[in-house]
């Protein structure tokens, strides 16, 4: 459906779905119809383990507005003097 | 009157004489009929897709919808299914026919079929729907707010390569429907692909609502627009019942 917009990368961390924790590999950002949020567009995001299958994934969809806000935080955070020393 | 419908899921050849799942609605009555390939969209074999499905069992037609993800991820939810076609850059185009195609055979194997059928589908699966009119003897085809028919194939899925240029190969004619807020289409490319059809002689109806963006037959969606829906439904019974008579 149908922006298409959709940036993938590798990334390393974990994140806790319904069946506990899975060590995450890969993600895909798109901003596009969500699958349940109650908005005509969102910007999604899929962390996924594609080795451990289709269902190995952690998925968050959010508002534009919400998405920058989010956005913004991430940075704050790793641009804060404090965290940067540790990075 | 005898009004008993069956929905199941079947399985059937498709591209590459792969086996592939699909969602089937037809009724029981054993009067001869058409068929409707329904095709999903982008988020997948979903719910709202399965209820289209046997909605135009409903409506009098034999239906199935081929789950375009069954190769990349058996057995998964619909939306994983989806993320992870994404992620991958989609479905190519020659598979979606070859399904299509196996969608159609299986339609015309079945006891009460006249053999003619429409295919159907919305945003990616409008784009779809336009490809299969491209390659595949079908009595017409239904485009709803299909994206990428006209544009710019996007880096990130090299699979939606545009299809307009490929209007003077459309066997079949085309009922468009189409959002005035769209931006995927936009009104500007429901325009030029009407104008290019119209240009090489195709059989057009194209319909489109001020009001109504992309997705206005979700009525689980904020996008639903209930008199675009509604309007949009009584022009594809009445195009199914003219195409797929006899």
């Amino acid at each position: 459906m149908c922006t298409y917009v959709t940036e993938t990368l590798p990334v390393t961390g974990s994140a806790k779905g319904p069946d506990g924790w899975i060590r995450v590999t890969d993600a895909t950002v798109y901003f596009d119809h969500p699958a349940h949020a109650l908005a005509e567009h969102t910007l999604n995001i899929d962390v996924r383990r594609p080795e451990a299958g289709p269902a190995a994934r952690v998925a968050v969809e959010l508002t534009a507005d919400s998405a920058r806000e989010l956005a913004h935080a991430i940075l704050r955070i790793l641009d804060d003097p404090s965290v940067v020393s540790l990075g | 009157m005898y009004d008993a419908t069956l929905a199941e899921t079947v399985y059937f050849r498709g591209h590459d004489d792969d086996v592939i799942e699909g969602y089937c609605a037809r009724p029981l009555d054993g009067a001869s009929r058409g068929g409707v390939v329904v095709i999903h969209h982008l988020p997948g074999y979903d719910r709202e897709t399965k209820e289209f499905v046997r909605r135009f069992a409903v409506m009098g037609f034999n239906a199935v919808c081929p789950n375009l993800y069954t190769r990349l991820a058996p057995g998964a939810s619909p939306d994983d299914a989806a993320a992870l076609a994404r992620a991958q850059g989609g479905v190519a185009d020659e598979q979606v026919v070859g399904d299509v195609a196996g969608a159609m055979r299986w339609l015309a194997a079945l006891s009460n079929s006249n053999g003619k059928v429409v295919t159907i589908g919305h945003c990616s699966g409008g784009r779809h729907s336009f490809l299969a009119s491209t390659h595949l003897d079908l009595a017409a085809a239904i485009v709803c707010y299909g994206g990428l028919i006209v544009g710019e194939t996007p880096p990130q899925l090299p699979s939606m390569v545009p299809l307009v240029d490929r209007s003077p190969l459309v066997r079949c004619p085309i009922l468009g429907l189409f959002g005035n807020d769209d931006q995927f289409p936009t009104p500007a490319q429901v325009d030029e692909l009407e104008k290019t059809l119209q240009s090489n002689g195709k059989d057009v109806e194209f319909h489109r609502y001020d009001g109504a963006g992309h997705a206005f037959f979700g009525p689980d969606r904020p996008a639903y627009r209930v008199e675009a829906a509604l309007d949009g439904w009584s022009r594809i019974q009445a195009f199914l019942d003219r195409h797929l008579a006899g």
